[in-house]
């Protein structure tokens, strides 16, 4: 394949991956830098909200014999909100119980990967499982073929990026965020609820690595090992790009994802893998705050 | 079967639903009542055999229907008078496609279960990782994995691959029909592991000398989920692509492979393990359309009594589905494998007169003067000859056509075009 177009493949490569990882990783971002958890389960939310797009969409075919794009659309609401009532109620009876102790929720949360990922293997069931795209096309670039819908995640990501970003910096809930980030301590003296914020917080961040699994199951198959993979990216985004700093997390998710997707396509995937882990230890050694973090006061 | 431990998933109570509860009551009662031949038998405790499965793990499709066959086969046995006269009793324990804990399922078996033989899997990983720990036990191990490791003499006399042909065999059998009727230029998809290796050095080899050339490999870990990276890199002058995929992302790289090259592609020939347990009607697939397709046991029934029997006995429809889901497809073309395996155990001890673990020698040495196993109900993917030398069987191959939503069989090979020079004689090793 000539130069120009071997590009253009890597560059939609490396684009989907950036942009679903954007998704990802903002999730954990935001939990990190709001509540200072590191959540180790987030890649079981992910996991849990692909297995849950399987369970929406095979229901909305089975019973409702709903169109592909329809039992996708159904896939695209409920499984979000079934993670997300899973990680509230983490939140509720594991997190605040343990006062949000930085230690002791890393404790936690890799006892939640080991129960989240066991219990979709008892329930669900060891198979990978497809999940009918919402449409087949296969767009024709001349020099080779390249899914439609991975062009649309593309774009579906970006716009929900987008929102997470107006959300977080024009709105009233973001303020509140920010300011709960900044200094909980004064926050509550505020009057700021922050154990409401920090659910929600937890809550969204789950539901944020959920939609963007159900983006990728379509072109993945749903399966209960795949959170691995997710969670460690994320966490190579995060630290790249500054614990807790939003844009630093887009730009790390960016250059991560289009690099991966780019030496992926003209060297191969483990070199893209070694690369990125190369880049983590740079950046520890070096900017240990990450690229976009500030220094803790 | 109360000794049967299996981790519980809903896979596990299909199973037993579909099989169980006859399954369960044929073990030790029936044995006495319907086996005049046997009555003879010194002692009536079971055989014990411990049966390494891919319960969890990427390879949990093959570990599901490899369980059905077994306890298909378990069933059959022992409607049939069980291993001389006793009743067969299978200890089943989930190797979770890891090597690792393969080998301390064989311990496992040896120590704490004392099973009489040790039977499995199916990932080349794992039964390499198992095998060795196996010698070190002097525990017979009965695998099913179709990889060359046995006949290539990297494992030791006590493992033995009596029910499926091997990788190299059946390469060599299926590169002429390759070489002549798609072309001569081939890229090469494999997965970067043990198994895959033996497809690149043996097809390469092969096909060098029938004039032919391997233009490159492309080796991609068996659990990538996405794939259109490695596309770019299969030469343009390529004439037929050879692929070979396992892990849970076989739908999406078949898919994605027909998506990449649409209407203009080369010829590909595929071994089936890229759509193995993978329904042909699922959506994408048509790109595939007129590709073929290597079968160690066709898919979709070809005509044969002892494939109707077998088929009826583990629950399989005309269309290689379970009887019970036409969506769930089985893992058609290689889990002959474990009926066979069990059929030729049942041979190699009644042979020998097994008795007591003290006659495990005894078994490998009269599975070892095995030469020919005719095609029968034990035997229902067709006759094979077995080398005693490099413990290894052979059989024949099918090449099956992807047309209209099912596989149609366009060739057979024979035995004899997947034979090989010995690389190992197991017989000169001591115990």
């Amino acid at each position: 394949m000539d130069f120009g177009p071997y590009l253009l493949l890597a560059s939609l490569e490396g684009a989907v991956m950036a942009a679903v990882l954007a998704l990802t990783a903002l999730g954990l971002s935001l939990v990190f830098g709001v509540m200072r958890v590191v959540n180790v389960a987030h890649g079981e939310f992910f996991m849990l909200g692909a297995v849950s797009a399987w369970w929406a969409s095979s229901m909305a075919t089975n019973i409702a014999s709903a169109s592909p794009a329809l039992a996708f659309l159904a896939a695209l609401v409920l499984a979000p909100l079934i993670t997300g009532a899973v990680a509230f109620a983490t939140d509720r009876f594991v997190l605040r119980r343990l006062d949000y102790q930085p230690e002791a929720t890393i404790v936690a949360t890799i006892g939640l990967l080991y129960i989240i990922q066991q219990s979709v293997l008892m329930s669900f069931g060891p198979d990978a499982r497809p999940v009918a795209a919402p449409f087949n096309w296969r767009v024709d670039l001349y020099w080779f073929g390249y899914s439609g819908y991975k062009l649309c995640v593309i774009v579906i990501a970006l716009s929900v990026l987008l929102l997470a970003w107006l959300a977080l910096t024009r709105t009233r809930a973001g303020l509140i965020m920010r300011a709960t980030q900044l200094d909980p301590d004064m926050a509550q003296a505020f009057g700021i609820p922050v154990d409401k914020v920090y659910a929600g917080v937890f809550t969204l961040g789950a539901m944020l690595a959920a939609l963007s699994a159900v983006l990728i199951v379509p072109t993945q198959q749903a399966h209960y090992l795949m959170g691995l993979d997710p969670l460690l990216m994320s966490f190579i985004v995060v630290i790249v790009g500054g614990l807790g700093s939003l844009r630093g997390t887009l730009v790390a998710a960016l250059l991560i994802g289009m690099s991966d997707g780019i030496i992926s396509v003209f060297f191969s995937p483990t070199l893209a893998k070694i690369l990125a882990t190369l880049l983590v230890a740079l950046v520890l050694v070096f900017r240990p705050q990450g690229l976009f973090g500030v220094k803790p006061r | 079967m109360s000794k049967k431990i299996l981790p519980i998933n809903k896979a596990r109570r299909r199973l037993l639903g579909g099989l169980g509860v006859a399954g369960a009551a044929s073990i030790g009662v029936p044995v006495a009542s319907g086996l005049s031949g046997y009555v003879q038998a010194a002692s009536s405790e079971p055989i014990r055999i411990g049966f390494q499965a891919h319960i969890t793990g990427i390879g949990a499709t093959y570990g599901r229907w490899y369980q059905r066959t077994t306890l298909a086969a378990q069933q059959f046995i022992n409607a049939n008078g069980g291993i001389n006269g006793r009743p067969l009793e299978l200890v089943i324990e989930d190797d979770g496609t890891d090597p690792k804990r393969g080998a301390e399922i064989i311990e496992k078996f040896a120590i704490r279960h004392k099973v009489d033989v040790a039977y499995g899997t199916l990932f080349s990983n794992v039964v390499i990782g198992s095998a060795a720990r196996a010698g070190d036990l002097k525990l017979p191990y009965f695998v099913a994995s179709e990889g060359h490791h046995v006949a290539s003499g990297i494992l030791n006399r006590w493992t033995v691959q009596p029910g499926i042909t091997d990788v190299k065999s059946q390469v060599i059998a299926m590169a002429p029909w390759v070489a002549d009727n798609l072309g001569k230029k081939v890229t090469m998809i494999v997965p970067d592991y043990a198994f895959g290796y033996d497809h690149r050095d043996n097809f390469t080899e092969a096909m060098a000398a029938l004039g032919g050339e391997v233009l490159k490999v492309i080796a991609i870990p068996p659990t990538e989920t996405s794939f259109f990276k490695y596309f770019p890199k299969i030469p343009r002058e390529t004439e037929v692509i050879y692929h070979v995929m396992v892990g849970p992302g076989v739908l999406t790289f078949v898919k994605e492979l027909g998506e990449f090259f649409g209407k203009n592609r080369p010829e590909i020939f595929g071994f089936i393990d890229s759509l193995e347990g993978v329904d042909i009607n699922s959506a994408g697939l048509e790109a595939l359309d007129g590709s073929h397709f290597w079968e160690g046991m066709p898919r979709y029934a070809f005509g044969s009594e002892h494939d109707e029997f077998y088929r009826s006995q583990v629950g399989v429809d005309e269309n290689g589905a379970s009887l019970d889901d036409p969506k769930d497809v089985s893992t058609y073309a290689h889990m002959f494998a474990c009926w066979e395996t069990l059929a030729v155990i049942k041979k190699g001890m009644e042979a020998c007169n097994y008795q007591t673990k003290d006659d495990r020698q005894k078994l490998i040495e009269a599975v070892e003067s095995f030469t020919e196993f005719p095609e029968s109900r034990d035997h229902p993917q067709g006759a094979k000859t077995f080398n005693g030398r490099t413990h290894q069987a052979f059989g024949r191959q099918f090449i099956t056509q992807l047309n209209d939503s099912r596989l149609d069989v366009v060739h057979v090979t024979s035995i004899e075009d997947g034979l090989y020079e010995d690389e190992v004689d197991y017989t000169s090793q001591s115990f």
